[in-house]
Parts: C-alpha cells; structure tokens; sequence
C-alpha cells in the first residue's frame, strides 16, 4: 500500500449522465497523474467536463451520474471500487474539495462554526472545546479577522470573499493530501480574486498539500500550476508546464483560446474569439470533439478521435495537425 | 436583541389593530341588516324588548354603540343570546374546550403525519411508498372535509357501528380528527416532499457530502431543518383551516363545540351570537398566526426584521 | 524512424509513428463540420411546455375529463326531459310515490304509465326527497358550482392582476402603501367574513325578480363580492413579485427608452411572460372557489333553493343518510372529480412550464 507511484492517478475515466433526454457523456477518457505538493490545474470552457471529473474522483455525482469505465487510483488503491464508509473517511479526510459558490455552498440555518467543528468531528478524534480551538486555528490560519466573533455568526452575515475563506477553512482543517478546487475565485470580485490565490498558494507551502485547481482563467492558472491539463467535450486536449502550454501549444484549441484572450504572446494583434458553440455531450461526435469549431479541421478530424502523442519531455497533445505538421516535416528533409 | 423585541411589538400591534378592524367590520355590517340584528321573526314580549334595549343601548347613536359593545368585550362582556336568553360568555366557556381539544389534535396530526408522510416520499423517490402517499395525499386534496365527514360518519358510525355516534356521555374524537386533519394532511404531505426534495438539490448539501458526512445524517441535520421552513409558514393557514373547518365537522358529528354552536346561530339568524362567535373566532386565529409568525424566526436565523 | 522509451518502458508515441493515408489530412468542409455538430432543437417556451404537458399521462386524463364534464353539463338538459325543480308528475298528475328513488327505479305511476304504452326517461340517479330527479340535480348543480368557481377566480384574476402590475409597476411609496393594504386585507379570516358577509347579504339585497342573478340567489352576489373583496391579494402578491423581477429587465428599459408609455410596457412586455404563471395560479384557484363554495353551501348560506349546487345537495343529503346513502355519493364524487382533474392538472401544467425543471 506504501509503494505507489502517485498520490493520485486518474486513469481513463469515463463519467456518463443517464438523464430522461439520453446518456450525457460528460467525461471521455480522461487520464493525469497527481503527486504530492505538487499543483496541477485543469483548464477549459463551461460544459468541458472539468467539474465532473472532480466529482468523479470525490464520488459525489448527482444520482443520475456514474462512472461507467476507468479507475482512480489514491496512493495505489482504486476508489471507484471503495464501500461508501471508505469514502465517506475519504471525502474531507483524504481529499477536499471547495466550489465555485460560497453562498448557496454553505447551509443557511447553520452557524459558521457549527459546520467547520462538523468536518472535524467527523475525521478527528476532538470534541468539544477542542474542537472548537481547532476551528479557531484554522479561521486564523485562513486570515479571517475576529475568528471567535465568526464562528458563532450565519453564511448570510458574511461578504463572499471571508465565505470562501471559510469554505478553504473548512476543507483544510483535517489536513487532507489532496484539495480540490472548482472554480474558487470565479464567483469573486478581482480584488478579492487575487487574495484568495495568494491565500490558496500560501496554504500550499505550510500544508503541502497537493492541489487541483480548476478554472476557465488562464491567468490564474499561469501563476499556481506546475502541470496544466487542458480540457474540452470531456477530454484532455493538452498536458504540460504552464511555460510549454502558454508559448509553445500544440493542439488547436489551446491556440484558439489563447488567441482570443489578451496575453503578453498577442499584445499588437486582434483577439479572434473561437466560433461555434460548445458541444453537446448528448451526441459525442466519432471524431475529434473540437472539430466542428476547428479551422485546422481536416478530413481526418471527422472519424478519428485523435491520439495523446508525446511533443517534448512535459508536453504531450492530441491533435491531428501535429501528426501532419510532423509528417511534413519528415518528407522535407527527405527531399 | 433590541431588534428582536421591536420586531415583536410591531407584530403584536398589527394584531390588535386587526382584531380591532374585525369588531368595527362585524359589528357595522350586522347593523347594516334593516332593522338591526334586533329584527326578530317572532314577536318578543314588552319586557324584554326593553331589557334588550337597557342592555345593548340601542337608543344612543351607532359609533357610541359601539364603544361601549368594544369596553364590554374587553370586560369579558360577549351579550346575550338572542335565540335563548343566555349569556354568550357561558355558552362560549362550555363549547370552547371541546373544539380546542378537537382542534388542538388535528393541527398536531396534520402537521407531524404530514411531516413525515412528506419526508418519506421524498427520501423513496418513485419507489412504492412515494407513489402511494402522492396518490393518497392528492385524493385528499380534493375531497372537501364536510363530505368526507358525513362519508366516515356513514361508514363507520352507521353502517359498521365501530365508533359511536357523538353524545353527552361518549366523546369519541377519532373520526372528527381524521375528518378534520385529512386536508391540512395532505397539503402538508406535499409541501413537505416539495421543500425536502428541493433541500436534497441544493449545493450545501453538496457540500455535506463533500465533507464526508453520513447520508441519514445530511438528510436529518442538514435538509430537514432546511425543509421544515416553509412547512411551518403553512402551520399559520393551517390552523385558521382547521377553525373554519371545525364548523362543518362539528355540525357533521354533532359535537357540541363552538364551531357548531356558530352554524346553529347562522341558522336561527341569531346575530348577537354571530357576532360574538365571529370576533372570538377571528381573534383566535389573528393570535395562532402572530405566534406562528414569531416562530419561523426561531427556525430560519435568515429572517430579516423589517 | 525514431522510436523512444518512456519511463515506463512503453514506446513513446511520437507524431511520426503513425500510419496513416496521407489524403486524410485534406482539410474538412464546413459541410463536413457541420454535419459533426448536432445541436438541440429549439423551440419557443410555449411550445416546449405543451408538449411536456402532453407528456404528462395525469394532466392529459385529467383535461380529457374536464371537457367530458363540461359537455355532459351542456347536452344533458337538451336530452332529459326534467327541469331541476320540476317535481315530476305523470299525465299532468303528481307523482306523490316519487320520492327518494333508487336509480333507475320508476314509481308506481310511472310503472303504470310504461305499462300503458308510454315512454318514460329513465331516472339515472333517482330522485330526491321532493320527487325530483336527481340526474339533472346533480347536473345544474354542477353546472352552478363550476360557473361560480371559474366567474369567481376571473374576478380574483383581474382585481389581482390590475392591482399588483399597478403596485409593482410604479414601486416606491405607491407599491408600499398598496402592499400595506394587501398585508391588511391578508391577515383578516377570510372565511368568516364570507360567512359574515353573506349573512348580512342575505337580509338586505333585493334582486331584480325573474333574473339569472335572482335565481342564483342573493348569496352567491354575496360569495362573488367577498371574492372581489378578499381573495385578489394572493393573486396581486404573484403578479407585483413577477413584474418586480421582469421589470430590471434590459428589454423594459429598451423600451422606455424608445419612448414607450407606462401601460403599454405593462400590457406588450411585462403581462405575457407572468402567462404561465397566471394560468397556473387561476386553474387552482376555482377548486378552492368551488370548495367555498359548497362550504357555504353545506352551512346553508349558498345558492338559493330550488337551484341546486353540489354543496347544497351534499347537505340535503345527510337526511336519511342511512337510507339512501347515493344521495351524497352523486354529488359527492362530482366534485372530487372536478376538484382533482383541475388539481392535477394545475400541477402538471406548472411542472411542465416552470423553466427551473429544464435540467
């Protein structure tokens, strides 16, 4: 049990919803590893799939969603095969995980310091004042400011970058391996955007845990992750450092996303926003997911789901147009 | 706190000044009936005609009248009966506490059946015991509680002689409870599964799960309480049901409640008695939803005083 | 070609270790594109929910058995040959042994009659206490309580409506002032006021003789103002609460800019998005009228005798209640019938339309 690879190695998964419309594929073959301290962020549009996976790996899916194929595995041990009071230690325990809304995340007719003493109690042997000290500890911790004061008020009571704070507070105080995080500034002003980052990579260093920090903000994403993964229709599209998916993308939808936002690599150039729509997961294509909105897309595009092939020692893509750009190369130097 | 006891006051307020809009309306509408609520079918001897003149001061104007009817009121004074002779507040203090038991059992029945008819069908979702509460509390719905009444009065007094018709000497209260309490049941019953149901949706019990906490425990600490909010602001309107409903059933059993007491004075047009029955009875209800009131804040902390 | 080794020892997929046809990486038509990318219909909201309705097996029983009900209360007076107050005679003569019928039973004289050769509809439910059949009772009388639950929730309907788009419109001091009124009024029992009202009503109404109104009897004005007077608040609260949150919209505010007037922005933009939510409303409102109604009935404050309403003969009904228990049983499962279809189907139509059930 000691002797595993990775903290965390989530190895083609597959997630479906099987809704009265039909079964909604919303993850497709998804693989990444995770080790210890380490920060790896997971990138892309509304509807990618980036949440789900999360969920997957936490098991707290809606009823009507399930992991139909692949395996994860925490330090060597698959949990898709776990008991649900296996899980249940898990969740909060081993890994946690804060979401995108603070407000509706936390329970309105519960006081602040009623919930955080709830997780500690549930994974901890302390009760009591204990309890409560430790709660107090881990509001400190998080920069809340009068902590006492705090845990005995409501959610509604609270601005939404301290609620957040609590949400970071509450998922920290049992020191899992792992935290999660869905989308944890996008509900946010950028004033307190910006703290709470600094707060999460703070966190980082004291705790050392490792991180998942999902987003559809590249730029928060550049300053975190040391791995970044890029998603789109449930799959991943890209993998590799911040500085090789940044200046060197190879797949064509990282180049789409990074050509309509501004960054420093487009400063004196027009933004081209990628056009279509987002897929839907109700009828996953046969070929690549991101073809239809491609203007790279090539026949071949439309009848294969294009395979993860190795760029460099940190970068890996699965995209059709590396292969073409790669032949072309080699009939070059042939000639 | 401070804010808390302002609230109150404000509330206890709006409440008397309903009760005192109750008075004024029953009291100027029963005088808008030509001839008065004085004007009897049957001819009343010399004697008391002027004893009724003597007591209700129908010589000095309509406002005076009714200052002093309001000071009488507040003594306690409720008038007297015009079909025979007795004062109301006797007649109110022997009928009240039959209803009150009657009415006290029914709101206890609707409200925890209900609660927890709800709760199930929510948890088994379109499994059996969901479908059959739905299908039962949907039935009853529609049944007004008079002809259920007479059903179970029909059914189980007459035809199968299970429970004894109501009398002086045997009080059964089961059959008018049940009659009582089938409507507030039932709508309780689905605003229970409505509110659970929407609870069980939202993200902070996405949150409970996340944080690794028990599935009977998120259902019992963190929905319910969620869910019981909007089952307790039903508990108002449930209990001015029950009153307006105790009438008919009380009639429907002869029992010989308050409820009845008033059908009999519409019946015999006796307006001294309609007009008391109706400002007791309103009170109590403006009292049962002040108390309902300044209770749903003791569940939702969210509450804004305003 | 170049083949590397990862860590693990697995050849290291590189671009170049693929075999594949070289014409495959012609570029793709937007034509071929477009054919991968196949989104959902859209329809408009109306057309969705109906059809989600349709779906709904309850719901469309439930619609079905309205539109039997409302026919069978139209035909069935042109097919019957007895008025609901006519107490049936035989050849001109009264048919004392009439009473209290079984269904389709027929009295001595009407057996008689047969006998001789004469036709005599048959007494589907039987007759009453007074030798009237009971068919065409139970009939009117829902006749009578279906029109006064649905003219009482269209009163409770535009009151509510004028009222609440007015107060949600205009905000401000005007919306408080009128929701202090509503708060008011809200809090008074509504019951007992009806009752109350009714009462008084009864004693000082004087109706045109002969009149439709007249045969309703002063009791059902009364029911109908009461609702006037009191039931629009619910109502009111929806419609200011919709109009509240529709009125932030951009698209209201487009057309103020262009110069529309107040009513006309209330009338074109605001009312037909509460649509649904007003059909919804009013569909449960006339079981609750209808309940009211044969309240007061039951208590006997309701339609004037002879016309019957469904309240009224449930109450005759107790009377002998042993003896010809189908005296309650007729009326009793028409309004059931009424009550729930309308019921369910009140419900299905606000699970079908409500925007938050589109997962």
């Amino acid at each position: 049990m000691d002797n595993y690879e990775h903290l965390l190695s989530v190895q083609d998964l597959h997630t479906s919803f099987f809704t009265a419309n039909g079964e909604v594929q919303a993850v497709n073959g998804v693989s990444f590893n995770l080790d210890k301290g380490k920060v790896l962020g997971i990138v892309g549009e509304s509807g990618s799939g980036k949440s789900v996976t999360a969920y997957s790996i936490m098991q707290i899916l809606a009823e009507t969603g399930r992991i139909t194929k692949g395996s994860v595995l925490y330090k060597g041990d698959d949990l898709t095969k776990w008991s649900e009071k296996q899980m249940s230690a898990f969740r909060g325990g081993g890994c946690s995980i804060i979401f995108q809304d603070p407000m509706t995340s936390l329970n309105p007719v519960f006081t602040v310091g009623n919930q955080i003493e709830e997780a500690i109690k549930l994974h901890t042997k302390m009760r009591g004042k204990q309890a409560t000290a430790r709660a107090l500890e881990m509001l400190k911790l998080v920069g809340i400011n009068e902590p006492e004061k705090r845990l005995k008020q409501y959610p509604f009571e609270l601005s939404g970058g301290m609620r957040q704070r609590i949400m970071i507070a509450m998922a920290l105080v049992c020191e899992p391996d792992i935290l999660i995080a869905d989308e944890p500034t996008t509900a946010l002003d950028v004033t307190i955007q910006a703290q709470i980052l600094e707060l999460m990579q703070d966190l980082q260093k004291k705790l050392g845990m490792a991180i998942i920090m999902i987003t559809h903000d590249l730029g928060v994403i550049a300053e975190l992750c040391d791995e970044i993964i890029v998603m789109y229709g449930g799959r991943v599209c890209e993998r590799g450092t911040a500085d090789e998916i940044f200046y060197n993308p190879h797949h064509e939808y990282t180049r789409g996303l990074l050509r309509s936002i501004p960054n420093a690599g487009n400063m004196k150039q027009r933004l081209v926003p990628i056009s279509g729509t987002p897929i839907n997961m109700l009828n996953m294509p046969k070929g690549c997911a991101f073809c239809p909105r491609c203007d790279a897309a090539m026949k071949i595009c439309l009848e294969q789901v294009p395979e993860e092939l190795t760029i460099n020692d940190s970068h890996k893509a699965s995209c059709w147009v590396n292969v073409r750009d790669a032949m072309m190369q080699k009939k070059e130097v042939q000639e | 706190m401070e804010k808390l006891t302002r609230y109150i006051i404000k509330r206890v307020l709006l409440a008397v000044l309903t009760v005192f809009i109750i008075c004024a309306l029953t009291f100027f509408l029963m005088h808008a009936i030509p001839g008065g609520p004085f004007n009897r079918e049957k001819a009343l001897s010399a004697t008391t005609i002027a004893a009724l003149n003597a007591r209700y001061n129908l010589d000095k104007p309509l406002p005076e009248q009714f200052l002093i009817y309001v000071r009488e009121l507040l003594k306690g004074d409720f008038g007297v009966s015009l079909k025979n002779g007795r004062e109301i507040g006797t007649i109110i203090k022997e009928s009240f506490p039959i209803s009150a038991k009657l009415g006290l059992l029914a709101v206890t029945v609707a409200l925890t059946c209900g609660t927890v008819f709800g709760c199930l069908a929510a948890l088994t979702r379109n499994r059996l015991p969901d479908r059959l509460i739905v299908f039962f509390s949907t039935l009853f719905t529609a049944v007004p509680s008079f002809i259920f009444a007479t059903l179970l009065l029909l059914v189980f007094s007459i035809q199968l002689g299970w429970v004894p018709v109501w009398s002086a000497t045997s009080h059964s209260y089961i059959l008018p409870v049940i009659a009582l309490a089938a409507y507030p049941m039932a709508y309780t019953t689905r605003l229970a599964k409505t509110s659970m149901l929407d609870a069980l949706d939202q993200d902070y019990i996405r949150t409970a799960r996340a944080k690794g906490v028990h599935r009977w425990k998120i259902i019992f600490k963190h929905a319910l309480r969620n869910s019981l909010i909007p089952v307790i602001t039903y508990a108002g309107p449930e209990i001015a049901y029950i009153i307006t409903g105790s009438m008919v059933i009380e009639t429907v059993f002869t029992v010989g409640g308050i409820g009845s007491q008033f059908v009999l004075a519409i019946t015999n047009r006796d307006y001294t008695m309609i007009m008391a029955t109706t400002i007791f009875l309103a009170s109590l209800m403006v009292i049962a939803n002040l108390i309902c009131d300044l209770l749903y804040k003791a569940v939702d902390p969210r509450i804004q005083y305003d | 070609m170049d083949i590397k080794y990862d860590a693990n020892g697995m050849p290291k997929k590189s671009p170049l270790s693929m075999q594949i046809d070289l014409s495959k990486f012609d570029k793709a038509t937007d034509e071929e594109k477009r054919q991968q990318d196949v989104m959902s219909q859209s329809t408009t909201f109306f057309r969705d929910g109906m059809k989600r309705l349709m779906k709904n097996p309850l719901a469309v029983i439930s619609m079905i058995l309205l539109v039997v009900i409302i026919v069978t209360i139209i035909v069935v007076p042109m097919i019957v040959p007895y008025g609901y107050s006519e107490i049936l005679s035989v050849n001109g003569r009264r048919d004392k042994g009439a009473k209290n019928m079984p269904p389709f039973t027929y009295s001595e004289m009407e057996q008689e009659y047969i006998a001789n050769g004469g036709t005599r509809f048959p007494h589907i439910f039987g007759t009453d206490e007074q030798s009237r059949d009971y068919f065409v009772r139970v009939i009117y009388g829902t006749r009578v309580s279906l029109a006064v639950g649905f003219f009482a929730s269209i009163i409770v309907l535009l009151i509510g409506m004028i009222y609440g788009s007015i107060s949600g419109y205009m905000g401000g001091r005007v919306d408080l002032i009128m929701m202090r009124i509503v708060d008011i009024i809200y809090s008074l029992p509504d019951m007992l006021m009806v009752i109350l009202l009714s009462v008084v009503f009864k004693e000082t109404i004087k109706l045109p003789a002969g009149s439709a109104l007249s045969a309703l009897g002063p009791n059902m004005i009364s029911l109908f103002i009461v609702f006037g007077l009191l039931y629009w608040v619910g109502m009111a609260r929806l419609i200011r609460g919709q109009i509240l949150s529709i009125k932030e919209n951009d698209y209201v505010l487009a057309a103020k800019a262009i110069g529309a007037k107040s009513g006309r922005i209330i009338r074109r933009h605001i009312l037909p998005n509460c649509i649904s939510v007003i059909i919804i409303s009013t569909a449960l409102q006339i079981p609750s009228a209808i309940f009211t109604e044969s309240y007061l009935s039951f208590i006997g404050l309701g339609v004037q005798a002879p016309m019957p309403s469904l309240g009224s003969l449930a109450n005759y009904a107790r009377e002998g209640l042993q003896s010809y228990p189908y005296k309650l049983v007729f009326p009793a499962l028409m309004i059931c019938l009424i009550v729930l279809s309308l019921n369910l189907l009140g419900d299905g139509m606000r699970d079908a339309f409500d925007p938050k059930l589109k997962r």
